[in-house]
């Protein structure tokens, strides 16, 4: 067998795990990644990994995990490679017992668990509340150990521009960029998993980290590999708006005892236990987002008259939060300056995840062969909301499977990407030089950063908790204008070495192309489910809308067409919590 | 709240390239609210202009999560080793220097080279040997007891401060700082990484290693996540002590 070489975009946790299984079997990786892996936006993951371990004799299974994922997804997910995932789960927690993720414990040393949304179950496995961290930093171990073997060779600082894809529209390697030195160069590859996360910088201010523009996705989505639901954004019930972001503040402040209030009549209003009884404060995150909306927007019950509701924990011992919280409070209390084991924490939703990404097949695969992808940068999993603690597990199962299909994919191509022509490789590095010079020559009037705001602003305004179709035409028409001004802004830096304002104009204009298709997506959906509410449409439409959605590049925008959900294991039923 | 009139004046080291002199600009900015070091440097990226009306380049410094959970945003502030995005202006005064740290390779402004940490965790070998991602049930049972202790130690999220703030860190000595000798200790404690622990201690007593440690303590009090680090040097010392016929004899 001719020795393999497959690349893998992306350090966080679906690049890392993706990585981790391809080295297992044998395969020469390069890894590619914006930052030191270390420091990818995993690190933000707080709560937890839900796997149905029922360690405390609830009677939970993967069965249910599975079927309150759909449920929790509106129906939307295509149910097969959910139920794959749950039954995988309590695997995936053990593997990274044996990597050494230091989970909580029960009193006798087995890994303990927590309640989250969506479930009534204690489903959670989780280390502190920086479980996103440990988890990365365990699969970050691992991938060092393969590099010191020789199986693994990493680029950190390097920037994924585009794929290279040959006559027959196979994708043969990729063309990425050194963020320090600038150089553009050419990487072959028999196949390579894009694991770039989500495109939070899209909205401005996010949970997300500075990094998570969704470049790489729209990079793909203009070289013509297909965008699925990608109106299907999660806003986060509880995060501390800021300028520079909003900080989320885990579930897990819930699933250990939080609740939600704000006054009515001078009383304390527990607005989600009334309207919720059964699940109380663990609804899932777009219902809770919504009541809160409702609260403080449509009832103008806002802390002070603010978008602020409280998030209260002062009433759980200190040592319990600093078991299982730790983290959380920590943030909160430095970034607000008060102390959330006394006074509540006032708090208000946040766009935090995106369910839709790049349209991927039950292998992983992208419509062009040789390209996967694996983590929130695809649609699989989730459908139109995701339940909490569901997102690193997604993560693992996306890599997992994604290595596994790659590795069949490569030992079944007739030839190697070595034995390809250099002149497909050198004509993309050319392009993509020409595009960085063009870029570097822009000396228009717009400010980059200044444009960004304006792009945040236009999509939180109309294109998160609340949907209307005049205002998202609307909208479409200022992202639009963005766009045209766009092509007038100036650098403002001439330098070839660390050019961050060069970088994050590529970024930028690829974050136009989304911000497009998130828009337009939700102005055609007429209907509401799971995170896309429009008021004027308050019903899920089986009948018409039960399907994925599946974007297209085009010079003109986005083009749209429908793809049927399968439905096979569960029969859709209402949603009611 | 009032805002008045308040003026936060922002000095930045700035440097183009390694090759090149550095030089200081100063940045005028109004004050709001909440402002943190992150939220002062995107201001200059909207307009980027010195206090004297000079346009300039907009300041090169690198972010990731705005939390103090990813350790990139690492600089000195007002000389202080810490990081940008938890640096808040209402605790900094209306003067604020920026620098990047000095232990480390400059890159451009206040962008550094820290590979070397990640090198550093190669040398200790900070994994533990795991054998195979398949399904093969859990790993041992570990006492909550332990898993705080050890909880602690691995929140290091390698963002270089206890390097920065060691005076045996500097260009006549190899000391490869506190950072990397937690982490042996992190490893050596659990019962999967025992196996590798000799191979870890031996790592650290090779040259650079912890007998160039000076018990200056520093690393204990810039670190942001208050991690035991004068405990891990003494728990690794200890360790070397005890395993000394075997660290040279095996």
């Amino acid at each position: 067998m001719a020795k393999n070489k497959i690349l893998v975009i992306g350090g966080g946790l679906g690049g890392l795990m993706t990585t981790i299984k391809l080295a297992e079997a044998g395969f020469s990786v390069d890894l590619f990644s914006l930052v030191p892996c270390k420091r990818s936006h995993s690190v933000c993951a707080q709560g937890g990994i839900n796997a149905s371990v029922n360690t405390k004799g609830e009677g939970d299974s993967p069965q249910i995990h599975f079927e309150e994922t759909i449920l929790g997804g509106d129906f939307l997910a295509n149910q097969p490679m959910v139920l794959e995932m749950c039954q995988n789960a309590p695997g995936f927690v053990y593997m990274l017992d044996r990597m050494g993720v230091q989970f909580n414990r029960t009193p006798e040393g087995l890994i303990d668990f927590r309640r989250f949304g969506g479930t009534q179950f204690h489903r959670t496995a989780f280390a502190g509340s920086t479980t996103g961290q440990q988890m990365l930093y365990a699969l970050d171990e691992q991938v060092r150990r393969y590099e010191v073997e020789g199986l693994v060779t990493r680029f950190e600082g390097w920037e994924f521009l585009s794929a290279v894809i040959d006559a027959r529209g196979v994708a043969r390697g990729i063309v990425a960029q050194n963020l320090t030195s600038s150089e553009i160069r050419a990487f072959r590859g028999d196949a390579a998993v894009m694991a770039t996360g989500g495109c939070g910088m899209i909205f401005g201010r996010s949970t997300m980290s500075a990094i998570s523009t969704g470049a790489a996705a729209a990079s793909l989505f203009r070289q013509g590999v297909w965008y699925a639901n990608g109106e299907f954004i999660q806003v986060h019930p509880t995060a501390v708006a800021g300028e520079d972001k909003n900080r989320l503040i885990s579930e897990a402040v819930r699933g250990e005892g939080g609740r939600l209030w704000t006054y009515k009549d001078g009383q304390r209003w527990y607005f989600l236990e009334e309207w919720y009884p059964k699940y109380k404060n663990l609804v899932p995150r777009d219902i809770a987002s919504r009541a809160i909306f409702k609260a403080v927007r449509e009832l103008g019950l806002g802390v002070d008259g603010k978008d602020v509701v409280y998030l209260d924990i002062s009433h759980v011992d200190r040592k319990t939060l600093q078991e299982k919280l730790g983290g959380i409070l920590e943030i909160y209390e430095k970034f607000m300056n008060e102390d959330p084991s006394k006074v509540p924490m006032r708090v208000f939703p946040s766009v935090h995840y995106s369910m839709g990404g790049l349209y991927i097949d039950s292998r992983q695969m992208t419509n062009i062969p040789g390209i996967l992808a694996a983590g929130e940068c695809e649609y699989q999993y989730h459908g139109a909301n995701r339940l909490g603690a569901n997102s690193l597990l997604s993560c693992l199962q996306g890599g997992f499977s994604a290595a596994c299909s790659a590795g069949q994919y490569v030992q079944g191509l007739d030839r190697t990407a070595a034995d390809v022509n250099a002149s497909i490789f050198d004509d993309r590095v050319k392009a993509e030089t020409s595009r960085r010079s063009e870029i570097l020559k822009m000396n228009g009037k717009e400010n980059l950063y200044q444009l960004w705001q304006e792009l945040g602003d236009v999509m939180t305004a109309h294109v998160t908790v609340v949907r209307y179709n005049k205002d998202l035409a609307a909208a479409d028409v200022k992202i639009q204008d963005i766009a045209r001004r766009a092509k007038d802004i100036n650098v403002g830096d001439l330098s070839t070495w660390t050019n961050q304002s060069a970088v994050f104009a590529r970024q930028f204009f690829h974050m136009i192309d989304i911000a497009r298709v998130i828009t337009l997506g939700a102005l055609a959906r007429n209907e509401s489910r799971g995170g896309h509410y429009k008021p004027e449409f308050p019903d899920r439409d089986d009948a018409n809308w039960l399907k994925t959605t599946v974007a297209k590049y085009t010079p003109n925008g986005p083009e749209f067409s429908y793809e049927a959900v399968d439905t096979s294991l569960l029969k859709p039923r209402e949603r009611k919590y | 709240m009032t805002t008045g009139n308040r003026i936060i004046k922002l000095k930045v080291k700035r440097q183009e390239c390694p090759q090149a002199k550095p030089r200081w600009e100063e940045f005028h900015m109004p004050y709001r609210p909440y402002m943190n070091i992150v939220i002062c440097l995107r201001e200059i990226q909207k307009d980027p202009r010195t206090s004297d009306g000079k346009l300039t380049t907009p300041v090169v410094w690198e972010c990731g999560c705005l939390e103090e959970v990813c350790g990139v945003c690492t600089m000195l502030v007002n000389g202080k080793v810490r990081q940008a995005c938890s640096a808040l202006v209402d605790e900094l005064g209306d003067e604020i220097t920026l620098e990047p740290m000095t232990k480390f390779p400059i890159v451009r402004d206040l962008v550094v080279d820290r590979s070397r940490l990640f090198a550093s965790l190669k040398r200790v070998r900070a994994w533990i040997p795991f054998n195979s991602a398949k399904d093969i049930g859990p790993g041992p049972h570990i006492t909550p007891q332990q898993q705080q202790k050890d909880y602690v130690l691995s929140t290091c999220f390698s963002c270089g401060s206890c390097l920065e703030a060691c005076p045996q860190v500097n260009e006549r000595s190899n000391f490869i700082g506190a950072m990397p000798v937690n982490q042996a200790r992190l490893f050596n404690d659990h019962p999967l990484g025992k196996p590798d622990a000799v191979k870890r201690l031996r790592a650290l007593v090779e040259d650079g290693g912890i007998e160039d440690c000076g018990n200056a303590q520093n690393c204990v009090r810039s670190c942001p996540k208050h991690i035991p680090l004068v405990d891990s040097l003494a728990e690794m010392n200890r360790q070397i002590t005890r395993s000394l016929f075997r660290l040279f004899h095996d």
